[in-house]
């Protein structure tokens, strides 16, 4: 068990760093007085004197690290981190689970979105700043962030980022060195959620607020400060900030690196992904405005897709605002919708699911096979963007996508049995193992997760950390091959 | 002229046979002693052994001395590095290099005289697919050829029986085509040449070449045989370095299937072509083609490296149902076997080449040569020079020019210069830069096609194409255009 051991050191600056993040919500406990300041210094001083004493105690482990222990770095931060992150939630909400505030916790760093906590409006606004701020650090990943710091520190970054920027086309580099590329993709995800954070304030609201779900809206979490969530402001001009920027973040991060850098639209109109995810969302707010304007849910049809386009990216992109109980649409909608989530966001992104990449190669892969049928001799590599994608990609593709079902499956079929209805277990699943927030039904939109049972909440909160890590990083964790020497 | 020649691999050797006959001294330089050895003991030429990228070399293959020199190596970039020596240290004047790779190509600016100063660029993979693009564009042809930047396209088919014009006598093209304008330039009638005059009947069978403005080939080739519904599918056999391009060229236009034998290489097709079937096989495997429906396509191209594959398998594409079939086949011998025969059309890579340094070779200013009936004939685009006391031909009617027998002329480009200020006349000229090695900025000019009548007179700087019978009498229809020297 020694090699354990290299990964402490990391781990230790990073629950040092993590307590430095603390500062955001001292500062507005100060500044608003909302009586919960001794709590955050005490978090701080925990989470701070945790890392210290580990670090301290391992510092001479100075060996790079290798792929296996990249991959149990990553799997540690992101449960170990919640584990601190929980600590102020659980201490400032009187009557809390621990279940609960570990749920809340994970929930905010894996940018899911799904909440346990009701009366949010009256939650002192220090905790739904760091609610906020916990997704906003998970979003682009806690590791990326670090990715940039940690070779200052002598400790190589590439085996983390490996198993941390999402999507299958991993080894596609930007930068000849991560920490660029890692302080390129901060720099772009820090300056979008600036904007973001003005925009929200001009289009009329409070600076908290304003700030809150900018970082909520970035990172694709959809925490919001309030319960009846973006509905609450019930202004076009709120929407139409979160829809665009819920669009810009669900492009891939990379794609916008590349604009930056050559100061041309052009990656845009190369990137494959993102001509499906125009194409989907359009022809999905098309068909479903019109779904809603024909059963009469909406009396006029610009309020109908003012309805369908806000949802439908918020749950398409895995952010989980909302601003209707579209559990009341027609059925064919919240469905389609909790689909789209599955899929649509591109890779690279802050969203979860399978990503867009991942889907498209799965459904050429399936023309390739009937194309292939038709002629026997033919060679049809599978292709994206004009690029062939090699045969092991479309393998862990496959791989991945199977895998991707069996847990959707077994997991509703656990919390099926535990006792929830069909709808309201497999939309858990859906919802928690995407990362999208909201499910349907008892755990709808107009509703939350508090009103699962503990067990059912430890599924979600494992789904949720599945989804994060890209199933294979924490699965590979419980095989028997892992720990071997 | 003293030409030397860089590479003797399949292009340097044509060129080298072709320029020798035409009392040009030719030197050509190679790495390989043996095929030096080879092509002395043929022709009369000097070799030199070496590296064509070293000034060592190019100094003992006389470039000091040299007019022209042509860098034809397999490696573009020891073509690039010889004609940047040639143009700074021998002083050579005219430097024309094959250079094959699209990158180079589409960065024209690369070859101006303050880079590698190359002053043609020429690309055969690239020619040849042009020239087999124009048979599929034009399935009814044998030859496609085009004069004075596309305006003017010389045009061989074979009538057959039932077109309107066949078994009638060349004056009735005006009355059957009153609004197209067309001259026949030759016939060809096994195999040998006819002079055409307005009581010449066309016969069935017969190889016509008509000369005619671009737009018009169409309408015309309607009237000389009876026309073949368009092409949509083709396919090519062999994904070399020409099938390859050919896809490429032609996959948005038409349904294309491509047969290569190595599955390396076929991968690397299937990642390169967009919308072409990439299948791996033999192109003489009659499963493989019977599986691909091979009966339902319009054309096949069989485009490999080796003649004998390409004639087999055109052979056996012929039979088993393709409309028409195209081969590529080096071997002049081999020519002459199937053309005409089962295989619609043989191809020779190296006279669909040669034209283009046959132009830099002759004398007076001759901007375009064809090589016609595999080297037997040829098409020439000259410029006019001079005026009615210095030259031979402005001023002067066409039936006053005294043409040697065996040549007509065909038809007149004459070129009104427009000074319009446009800025998107550079546009198009990056557009269609490709290959082109000078990127000069034309100006907006307006080219009137005369097709040639008796009384046509030609003009200063006309464009006038004639096509030759016999590739003897070239020299005299040169010296025809030439300038007398009192006008210099």
């Amino acid at each position: 068990m020694n090699w354990l051991l290299t990964i402490a050191p990391v781990a230790a600056l990073i629950a040092m760093a993590m307590s430095l993040t603390h500062l955001l919500p001292i500062g507005v406990s100060l500044a608003l007085n909302d009586g919960t300041l001794p709590i955050w210094i005490l978090s701080m001083a925990l989470n701070f004197a945790a890392g210290a004493v580990l670090w301290l105690s391992t510092r001479r482990q100075k060996r790079e690290l290798n792929l296996r222990e990249g991959i149990l770095l990553v799997v540690s931060v992101w449960t170990g981190g919640a584990l601190f992150a929980s600590v102020p939630i659980l201490l400032t909400i009187p009557q809390i689970t621990f279940t609960d505030a570990y749920f809340e916790a994970v929930s905010g760093l894996t940018a899911t979105g799904a909440t346990v906590l009701i009366e949010l409006d009256n939650l002192p606004p220090s905790v739904n700043v760091w609610r906020a701020l916990l997704q906003w650090l998970g979003g682009m990943g806690v590791i990326v962030l670090v990715v940039a710091v940690l070779p200052m520190l002598g400790v190589g970054g590439r085996q983390i980022s490996k198993s941390e920027i999402p999507g299958p086309m991993k080894d596609e580099q930007l930068t000849p060195r991560v920490t660029q590329t890692a302080k390129g993709l901060w720099l772009i995800y820090a300056a979008l959620t600036l904007a973001c954070a003005l925009a929200y304030h001009a289009a009329g609201m409070s600076p908290l607020d304003a700030l809150i779900h900018s970082f909520t809206t970035l990172s694709l979490g959809g925490f919001s400060s309030h319960d009846a969530s973006l509905g609450y402001f019930n202004s076009a001009a709120v929407d139409m900030v979160a829809i665009c920027f819920m669009m810009i973040a669900g492009l891939n991060f990379a794609t916008h690196f590349m604009v930056w850098r050559t100061k041309s639209l052009r990656p845009y109109v190369r990137d494959t992904e993102v001509r499906y995810f125009v194409l989907v969302i359009g022809g999905s707010i098309a068909g479903i405005a019109m779904l809603l304007y024909g059963s009469g849910v909406y009396p006029d049809f610009f309020t109908a897709v003012r309805y369908a386009a806000f949802n439908i990216i918020s749950v398409g992109t895995t952010t989980g605002y909302s601003t209707a109980d579209y559990n009341m649409w027609p059925v064919f909608a919240p469905l389609w919708i909790l689909f789209l989530g599955t899929f649509l966001s591109c890779s690279g992104s802050t969203g979860g699911g399978i990503k867009m990449m991942r889907a498209v190669i799965l459904y050429r892969q399936v023309y390739r096979e009937i194309k292939s049928l038709a002629h026997p001799y033919a060679i049809n590599p599978v292709k994206v963007a004009g690029q062939v994608v090699a045969d092991p990609i479309v393998f862990a593709v496959l791989g991945f996508f199977f895998v991707w079902i069996v847990l959707l499956v077994s997991m509703t079929l656990i919390l099926g049995w535990t006792g929830l209805d069909a709808m309201t277990a497999f939309s858990a699943v859906v919802a928690s193992l995407n990362n999208i927030g909201p499910g349907l039904h008892q755990v709808g939109p107009a509703t939350n997760f508090a009103v699962l049972t503990a067990f059912q909440t430890w599924v979600c909160t494992f789904a949720m950390l599945l989804g994060r890590l890209e199933l294979f990083a924490l699965l590979v964790v419980f095989t028997p091959a892992f720990w071997r020497k | 002229m003293r030409i030397v020649i860089l590479g003797a691999g399949q292009v340097g050797s044509s060129v080298a046979e072709s320029l020798v006959s035409e009392a040009n001294d030719i030197t050509v330089v190679d790495t390989d002693a043996a095929r030096l050895r080879k092509l002395q003991d043929q022709f009369d030429l000097r070799t030199v052994v070496g590296n064509a990228g070293h000034p060592a070399t190019l100094e003992r293959a006389g470039a000091r001395d040299a007019d022209m020199i042509l860098a034809v190596t397999q490696s573009d970039e020891t073509n690039l590095v010889a004609c940047k020596l040639a143009a700074t240290m021998f002083n050579v004047p005219t430097k024309i290099a094959r250079i094959r790779a699209a990158d180079y190509l589409s960065h024209p600016e690369m070859f101006g005289s303050e880079f590698f100063s190359v002053d043609t660029v020429i690309c055969p993979e690239q020619m040849l697919t042009d020239y087999i693009g124009k048979l599929i564009e034009f399935p009814e042809s044998l030859q496609v050829l085009e004069f004075a930047e596309g305006t003017v396209s010389l045009v061989a088919v074979r009538a057959f029986h039932g077109g309107p014009l066949v078994g009638q006598e060349l004056q009735t093209i005006r009355k059957h085509l009153p609004n197209l304008d067309t001259r026949v330039a030759a016939i060809f009638r096994h195999d040998s040449p006819i002079i055409p005059d307005a009581t010449t009947v066309i016969e069935a069978g017969d190889e016509v070449f008509f000369i005619a403005a671009t737009e018009n080939i169409r309408g015309i080739m309607h009237e000389l045989r009876r026309m073949d519904k368009p092409v949509k599918r083709v396919m090519i056999g062999g994904g070399g370095n020409i099938g390859r391009r050919l896809a490429k060229a032609i996959e948005d236009r038409y349904d294309v299937k491509i047969i290569e034998y190595n599955r390396a290489g076929a991968e690397l097709l299937a990642a390169e072509l967009r919308s072409t079937l990439v299948l791996v096989g033999d192109v003489t495997d009659e499963n493989l083609l019977q599986s691909e429906s091979i009966g339902d396509m319009d054309v096949y191209c069989a485009l490999t490296n080796d003649d004998e594959n390409n004639i087999m398998s055109s052979l056996l594409a012929k039979r088993m149902g393709v409309r028409r079939v195209v081969a590529l086949i080096n071997r002049s011998s081999y020519v002459n076997l199937v053309q005409a025969g089962a295989i619609d059309i043989a191809i020779s890579p190296a006279q669909a080449t040669i034209g283009t340094l046959l132009a830099h070779v002759r004398q007076g200013d001759c901007v375009a040569v064809h090589s016609l009936r595999r080297g037997a004939a040829e098409a020439l685009e000259l410029v006019a020079h001079g005026d009615a006391n210095s030259s031979k031909v402005v001023g002067r009617r066409i039936e006053e020019i005294d043409l040697p027998k065996g040549a007509t002329i065909g038809a007149v480009v004459r070129t009104h210069e427009q000074s319009v200020e446009s800025g998107s006349d550079d546009e198009s000229d990056a557009a269609n830069g490709n290959g082109k090695a000078k990127a000069r900025k034309k100006p907006v000019v307006e080219r009137q096609v005369l097709i040639a009548h008796h009384d046509t007179v030609i003009e200063p700087n006309d464009h006038v194409i004639v096509f030759v019978i016999n590739k003897r009498i070239v020299p005299k229809v040169e010296k025809l255009f030439q300038v007398s020297i009192g006008f210099l």
